[in-house]
């Protein structure tokens, strides 16, 4: 039941440490990291809350212990825009999180950080989805107050910011 | 919600997962993607001494093509692979074609093939696919007692794995290690289909097919399997054999689906009676056989 060290790569930034076994990767971002985007909301893979990106695929940190990520790369919501704090511009933001501030993609915001982790990965592979695919890309999460309409329009609203950056 | 203390083992070879896990003397647990494992430990349903952890040993992480036209999947092979391999789209279109209902993107990067073999839930699609394709597991344990060697294999067939629901016939100290599909022949061919309330929920009901048929049209093999419809991952054996033989006419096709629904045992819960289980393996089994049967005629020569 002894620590365990581990070497990893989280949002660009090399992290080594000793963790417990049983720590989950959500508890060990938000508490041993302080990287609080990370949500967790069921913490039984339902909800999709505390989705991050495991080498770039979406995961959730729920489902994984902290001990798992030794020798690979972990993205937060936090990698996601460089630039952070309280002088955040809306240009600064990462053009999925424009998108959703453009078209309302969200009210509380609590399932919001996961989605875009999610949507991150989902249009690399998928860069002009339609919105069948969009609804299936986004069905691993709950959203209790958008109704998800809007979480779709801004889905498609990020992919036309993405292949505008690309362009 | 956090799971009890346990001690972690991340062996690199399957050698040693074999040695730990028999060294936990039934205290000890493969940890292949997590996602069915890791809510049960965040849940506290039974809390193993020992995690083996799986997701290091490279040799079960793999997809490769049989010199028989088949395939091979590695237990450690992520779910994914199944989407997006297009070895898999070729050889087991069946698999491709499934693979987006098999639970969620997030769920699938990380769950594996053989994490969903040996969890046996009686809703899952992998055990019913592979059913249906008429795949052999292979199951490894390290050396007990008395026996030479290091490693002692065994080969299962599915149906023979599943002995109940979250139950299979493997040991304490084995590991399910790769599958085996035979390869696609002239004149089969596979479909499916599954209700679910949002795509990559549990299904409701899914059913998976498989039908061969002859130059002259008659129906030499069959398979069907459900998904959620009885305690195990089952085949309904007497609906396929009612095919064998026949033309597969519209109305035999009905038969058969009909035989599926009666003799199916499903069980009633929040999202459906039984009698509305019953009602989806007749529908499903007729329309995913009728789709088998039009892509097994493209493949008739």
């Amino acid at each position: 039941m002894s620590d365990v060290s581990i070497r990893t790569r989280i949002n660009g930034e090399e992290w080594t440490g000793a963790v417990e076994p049983r720590l989950l990767l959500s508890d060990f971002l938000r508490g041993n990291l302080g990287l609080t985007g990370t949500h967790v909301g069921c913490e039984h893979g339902v909800c999709g809350a505390c989705t991050v990106r495991f080498d770039g695929d979406p995961v959730r940190a729920c489902l994984m212990f902290a001990v798992q990520i030794d020798g690979h790369e972990i993205e937060t919501v936090e990698g996601l825009s460089p630039a952070a704090g309280t002088d955040l511009r809306i240009a600064d933001l990462h053009p999925i999180q424009r998108a959703f501030h453009e078209t309302h993609g969200l009210q509380c915001g609590f399932c919001t950080p996961g989605i875009l982790m999610t949507v991150a990965s989902f249009l690399e592979r998928n860069p002009k989805p339609s919105d069948r695919e969009i609804r299936e890309a986004i069905s691993g999460h709950l959203c209790r107050c958008t109704g998800y309409h809007n979480i779709v329009a801004a889905v498609a609203r990020a992919a036309e910011l993405l292949t505008e950056v690309e362009a | 919600m956090k799971p009890a203390r346990f001690d972690y083992v991340a062996p690199t070879n399957l050698d040693d997962a074999l040695s730990a896990l028999a060294a936990g003397g039934g205290e000890a647990r493969a940890l292949a993607g997590g996602q069915s494992l890791v809510p049960m430990l965040n849940f506290r349903l039974g809390g193993p001494a020992t995690l083996v952890d799986l997701n290091a040993v490279d040799e079960l992480a793999f997809v490769e093509p049989t010199e028989e036209g088949g395939l091979r999947l590695g237990a450690m092979a992520r779910q994914q692979t199944l989407e997006h391999d297009p070895l898999v789209r070729i050889r087991a279109p069946l698999l491709a074609e499934a693979a987006p209902w098999i639970a969620h993107a997030q769920i699938r990067s990380r769950g594996t093939i053989g994490g969903s073999l040996a969890h046996a839930d009686p809703a899952a699609e992998l055990p019913a696919l592979l059913m249906v394709l008429g795949a052999q597991a292979r199951v490894a344990r390290a050396a007990r007692g008395s026996e030479s060697g290091a490693r002692i294999e065994r080969a299962s067939s599915l149906c023979d794995l599943y002995l109940g629901p979250f139950f299979t016939s493997l040991e304490a100290d084995e590991i399910l290690t790769e599958v085996e599909i035979p390869g696609l022949r002239v004149g089969e061919g596979t479909a499916f289909a599954e209700l679910a309330r949002r795509r990559g929920d549990y299904a409701i009901v899914g059913v998976a097919v498989r039908v061969r048929l002859g130059a002259d049209g008659l129906c030499e093999d069959a398979a069907i399997s459900l998904i959620n419809a009885g305690p195990t991952p089952c085949l309904a054996e007497d609906a396929a054999a009612a095919l064998l033989g026949e033309v597969p006419t519209p109305a035999a096709i009905a038969n058969a689906a009909e035989i599926a629904s009666l003799q199916c045992s499903p069980a009633a819960d929040m999202h459906g009676s039984v009698a509305y289980r019953r009602h989806l393996v007749r529908v499903l089994t007729n329309r995913v056989l009728l789709r088998a049967r039009g892509r097994a005629r493209e493949r008739v020569v």
